[in-house]
């Protein structure tokens, strides 16, 4: 092919003729090569992101039904998730506002936004910023009152950070279940907090006592509160339980949801 | 050519295995065999991204000058990549999720580059396809073989169907936490080259120097 004369073809044949190696070649196969890969991978991106936008919403759909104790496999996610009614709190006076669209309202994207959020100077949860505004769903009975309110909560374990759900009785006091739905903990260790044995330790058990204080612990052994606030730490796994404790009474304390859920005991939401 | 396109597919998998022969790949071998089913998908992702990788380098082979060649071939293999991970992103979230960021890591396999510097820049398109995807099932059995052991062992569980009942769930069978452990790896793919190389000692390597007896003068 090379020994063709070269005026006899194309600019196409004579350019696939030419020598790789020289260096309009190069350029020209570099800048092509990459605006192809480009394109192509941006066309893939972005005609699977609306498929990839709903699985993610439908995983977070799914767990939360999951800690509200209703979810049974093979059923349809979004049809289930729509007994909930999702609520955007203002953490600081732990009441509802309308500022937001509860539904597509993204919590995590307002932790990172300066606007929505605070930097935490007291940070036992390990969450760097914390969000003013967060997305809570209530579970309420067929005469209006309410049955369980769903909260999520955040922190840091031993390698990841850790997302989840508490759920809690109509008196904001009692935990109905706790879940995770997105951590990186060590597969057999940390990443027991996924096993449903260790998540059923959580049903029953009251986050406050009668004055008030917080007492919900995760340790080994009883704390001096008594059983009814302690979960039972994860063998194997001390980092990634103390981080569930810290994030757990971290949420549920005054730079959490305290304020909301006093005024849910109130009676006022 | 020597080599059929049987030859091709079929090297890999014990003759040729890029992980029992070639000790390549291990780093990513370590980390998604804890459970079967990711090292299921992650042994299909790497089969696909090394076929069409090979397969697009080798169409190109002709006309990727040799200065930037490295380049070019990773350009194309981290577009697959990037492709393979959105797919399943869209298609396969829950397993996507358990892979996380190893689907990325793909791209530095050595295998996949292995393959498209020794093979697909002096093969025709379709050889180099049928290469890579030889390589790509080679290394897939060896990951479905070390996640089977590690699973099973470890988690009591196959493809996450309970086999043997652990103590945790109220079982008999104590789980082999290491197993669950990336180095537990290490000691399982040691001991199948060592197999492997029992069966087989043709792939044995030569010692690189020998202690011998001198004749004495």
């Amino acid at each position: 092919m090379s020994d063709a004369p070269n005026q006899n073809k194309g600019p196409i044949a004579r350019f696939l003729a030419a020598p790789p190696d020289s260096v309009g070649k190069t350029v020209f196969i570099a800048v092509s090569l990459c605006l192809v890969a480009s394109m192509i991978v941006s066309a893939v991106s972005v005609a699977l992101r609306p498929l990839q936008e709903q699985n993610k919403l439908k995983d977070k759909q799914a767990n939360v039904l999951q800690v509200a104790g209703l979810y049974e496999p093979g059923m349809d996610v979004l049809e289930g998730f729509s007994v909930f009614e999702p609520q955007v709190v203002e953490l600081e006076t732990g009441t509802i506002t309308d500022a937001f669209d509860a539904p597509t309202f993204d919590d995590r994207a307002a932790a990172a936004d300066p606007e929505l959020s605070i930097r935490l100077s007291d940070d036992p949860a390990g969450i760097g910023r914390q969000t003013k505004f967060a997305t809570v769903y209530m579970l309420r009975n067929d005469d209006g009152s309410l049955d369980k309110v769903i909260l999520p909560i955040h922190g840091y374990g031993l390698w990841s950070t850790l997302y989840g759900f508490i759920a809690l009785e109509e008196n904001g006091n009692d935990i109905f279940g706790l879940q995770f739905y997105d951590h990186g903990e060590t597969p057999g260790l940390g990443a027991e907090v996924d096993n449903p044995r260790w998540k059923t330790l959580w049903g029953g058990k009251k986050l406050a006592d009668e004055d008030g204080s917080l007492q919900i612990t995760v340790a080994k052994s009883v704390p001096p509160a008594g059983v009814d606030y302690h979960v039972d730490a994860l063998a194997g796994a001390t980092l990634t339980s103390v981080g569930v404790d810290n994030l757990v009474r971290f949420w549920m304390g005054e730079a959490g949801f305290g304020p909301f859920l006093e005024n849910l005991k109130a009676g006022e939401i | 050519m020597a080599q059929t396109k049987r030859d091709l597919l079929v090297d890999p998998l014990v003759d040729n295995n890029p992980i029992t022969l070639q000790v390549l790949g291990i780093c990513s071998a370590l980390a998604v065999t804890s459970s079967l089913q990711v090292a299921f998908v992650m042994a299909l992702a790497v089969t696909a991204v090394t076929g069409f990788s090979s397969m697009f380098i080798s169409v190109l082979r002709n006309q990727i000058p040799g200065s930037i060649r490295i380049i070019v071939q990773m350009v194309i293999i981290a577009s697959l990549v990037i492709i393979v991970d959105q797919v399943l992103k869209a298609y396969a979230y829950d397993v996507s999720k358990t892979l996380s960021v190893f689907v990325g890591l793909i791209i530095t396999n050595c295998i996949v580059m292995g393959r498209a510097e020794a093979f697909a820049m002096k093969n025709p398109p379709i050889d180099s396809f049928i290469d890579g995807v030889g390589n790509g099932l080679g290394y897939g059995a060896l990951l479905l073989v070390v996640g089977f052991i590690r699973e099973l062992f470890g988690a009591g569980s196959l493809f996450g169907i309970t086999i043997l009942p652990t103590v945790n769930n109220g079982g008999w069978y104590v789980p082999n936490g290491m197993l669950l452990l990336p180095p537990s790896a290490f000691f399982i793919i040691g001991l199948l080259i060592w197999a492997v190389r029992a069966w087989k000692p043709e792939q044995v390597e030569e010692r690189e120097y020998k202690i011998q007896v001198v004749e004495g003068h």
